[in-house]
């Protein structure tokens, strides 16, 4: 590995965590769209900046395009707020308009400025390492890693100072006013810090995937854990991963490094999706077939319960009364027996000392919802667990 | 605060005292007037709540009863008019009011926990940037235990029942210990069980002379739980003690339909 390869993989991880950190807040407001639309919108606010500074990385031009993801932002609202179109109309009439008036701008000036659609929508880390920062004629590193380090700076002393104020206003705005902490104030301070971290990432992997980066990694977290500060260190790692292995796919297959990041983000979701132990789409199924079986389970154990007739527990008639297909009724069998809940002597079904307990702490649970009652039942049935 | 002989508190089943009104007036509302797009939601309301008292604010849907809550506590901007807190403004008062929002105004998704949203409660009191430590954590326990949540603690908040989230909600307003508590439908969705554990505390807050205001849909329970009430259709329609004003010509004229109460002492 040789230094510009270092260099690379160091500014695509450092874009990945500037981007992870507001993404968690944005995937949690609900506002992964918000997203989309200032990575977009922000592109007049480059190209303008450009033509001022003519210098990608310029502090001004920054600042100037964050500019215009704070305008992108206030404008949706502002349409919104008329209440003539939904939230996601107003973003779909917004930042296309914006998006095309910078279009116009490169296309217009295209001959005297280096910059092009290409490298706006899809961004150029390989060439990140040979831009230079020069200090009193001493090479300190690629320019581009300063801007996206300072960002990154910046980023994380907010996220530390205001996380409470971040988490309770997220959570909830009208307890957050109420105390004090301004919605308006903190909403504002993060699409800020969004725009910000999107310019800098904008040159390194373009308006399209620096959404990506925003949204994957929170949104796999998501999946993963139920407390905030786990999310944003999960979200932060599936960053740094998908940023240095999305290099080596790049680097083997000969592809876009932006294209290969933007792909593992997009896989480590599918992954997460599918395997998440207690969201995930296979636990989900496998929770929901369980729940099934032990809803079967509980109501042939409630109907033993309820009848003393010989000819309501026979074996070969319990499918006619509870009205269930055979094979149902044979596994549902299966399962008490197995559970030492029920006794077969002649054929005729009873309930065991253990089904009748449970048959009436289950039924003392649904009924009061009382949690006491199924404390010890908990680890072995997921009928009662939340 | 006057007492009040028990023979004369009619409706209430309210203990010890009921409030005259006579006393320091809490929360003073002055000519508001709040509108939504230009449409006022609330018109001109002139309205004083005594300390002590817990009221219970009546009307339709579309009334402005979460309005008016959400306007005295400054979440939303009023076109017109004013309201103090002990005769400053809320800005200056805010230590001394607790909030408890509809329960569903928030997302009950999000990643936290039990004892992590009754900690929020104290985030008021530590202003920005200074993070909670082990005296707010101590403080967060103890109202935890108080709506019988402990046991809950650290249970993500998606996994509570609607009674469970609700009490969690009044947790985090006792751990803020305001002297004045507003509670946006604290028993909407909640189990019977649930509704008396609630009433019980709203009446020991009122018993330690803090001020609660509620907005209550059933009119069936505003003579056993509160003693004093509010009518509100856009406009005040009336203020004042249970026993005085809860009667089938407020009802009517809140309502719009001939109103009559059925209540059972």
């Amino acid at each position: 590995m040789n230094s510009a390869q270092l260099e690379i993989q160091l500014i695509a991880s450092i874009v990945a965590v500037a981007c992870a950190i507001p993404g968690t807040f944005l995937v949690l407001r609900k506002m992964a769209m918000i997203s989309d639309a200032i990575s977009h919108a922000i592109l007049p606010g480059i190209v303008i900046g450009f033509f001022i500074t003519q210098d990608l990385n310029s502090p001004v031009l920054i600042l100037l395009a964050a500019l215009t993801g704070i305008i992108t932002v206030v404008l949706v609202e502002y349409i919104q707020k008329t209440g003539l179109v939904k939230e996601d109309t107003a973003i779909g009439l917004v930042f296309p308009a914006l998006f095309s008036i910078g279009v116009i701008l490169i296309a217009k000036n295209a001959n005297d400025i280096h910059l092009d659609v290409d490298a706006v929508l899809l961004g150029e880390l390989a060439f990140a390492p040979f831009d230079r920062l020069l200090i009193g004629g001493t090479d300190v590193g690629p320019k581009s890693l300063w801007v996206v380090g300072s960002i990154l700076l910046v980023t994380i002393t907010l996220l530390i100072l205001f996380f409470k104020e971040l988490k309770v206003s997220t959570f909830d705005k009208g307890l957050a006013a109420s105390l004090g902490f301004s919605p308006a104030v903190i909403h504002y301070g993060l699409m800020s810090v969004s725009s910000i971290t999107t310019v800098g990432a904008f040159d390194a992997v373009g308006a399209i995937l620096v959404v990506a980066l925003m949204i994957a990694p929170a949104a796999s977290a998501y999946l993963l854990t139920t407390d905030l500060k786990k999310m944003l260190a999960l979200a932060i790692s599936f960053g740094i991963f998908s940023a240095i292995f999305g290099y080596w796919v790049a680097h083997w297959l000969d592809a876009s490094i932006a294209g290969s990041i933007t792909t593992v983000l997009g896989l480590v979701f599918l992954l997460v999706y599918l395997f998440a132990p207690t969201k995930g789409i296979i636990a989900v199924m496998y929770r929901e077939k369980q729940q099934q079986t032990e809803v079967s389970l509980l109501t042939f154990l409630l109907h033993l319960k309820n009848h003393d007739e010989i000819e309501e527990r026979h074996v070969n008639h319990l499918y006619e009364h509870i009205n269930w297909q055979k094979i149902r009724a044979k596994s549902v069998l299966d399962l008490a027996q197995k559970n030492n809940m029920i006794l077969i002597e002649n054929n005729i079904v009873s309930l065991t000392q253990k089904g009748d307990e449970f048959t009436s702490k289950a039924i003392d649970y649904i009924m009061t919802n009382e949690d006491a009652q199924i404390e010890d039942m908990k680890a072995d049935f997921f009928l009662f667990r939340g | 605060m006057k007492k009040e002989s028990k023979e004369n508190i009619k409706h209430s089943s309210l203990s010890d005292e009921t409030p005259t009104g006579a006393g320091t007036i809490a929360v003073k509302v002055d000519d508001l007037t709040v509108a939504y797009n230009y449409k006022p939601v609330l018109w001109d309301i002139d309205l004083e709540i005594p300390e002590g008292v817990l009221m219970a604010i009546v009307g339709p849907n579309g009334a402005g009863k979460s309005t008016l809550i959400k306007s005295i506590l400054g979440i939303l901007k009023p076109i017109a008019g004013s309201v103090t807190i002990y005769g400053k403004s809320y800005e200056k008062q805010r230590k001394l009011v607790a909030y408890v929002p509809q329960k569903g105004s928030v997302d009950w998704d999000f990643p936290t926990t039990a004892l992590d949203v009754v900690m929020m409660g104290t985030y008021g009191s530590l202003g920005w940037i200074k993070r909670p430590g082990q005296k707010e954590k101590k403080a967060a326990l103890e109202a935890l235990e108080k709506v019988g949540m402990l046991a809950f603690q650290g249970r993500q908040i998606s996994q509570l029942s609607g009674g469970q989230q609700q009490r969690i909600f009044l947790a985090r307003a006792l751990v803020q210990n305001a002297s004045i508590y507003f509670m946006d439908e604290p028993f909407q969705g909640v189990d019977a069980t649930t509704e008396i554990a609630i009433i019980n505390i709203l009446k020991e807050l009122r018993k330690a002379g803090k001020t609660v205001i509620v907005v209550h849909h059933d009119l069936q329970t505003v003579p056993e739980y509160f003693d004093w009430v509010t009518f509100l259709n856009v406009k005040k329609i009336a203020t004042g003690p249970v026993k005085d004003i809860f009667n089938d010509d407020n009802l009517t004229k809140t309502y719009g339909i001939n109103y009559k109460v059925s209540i059972q002492e």
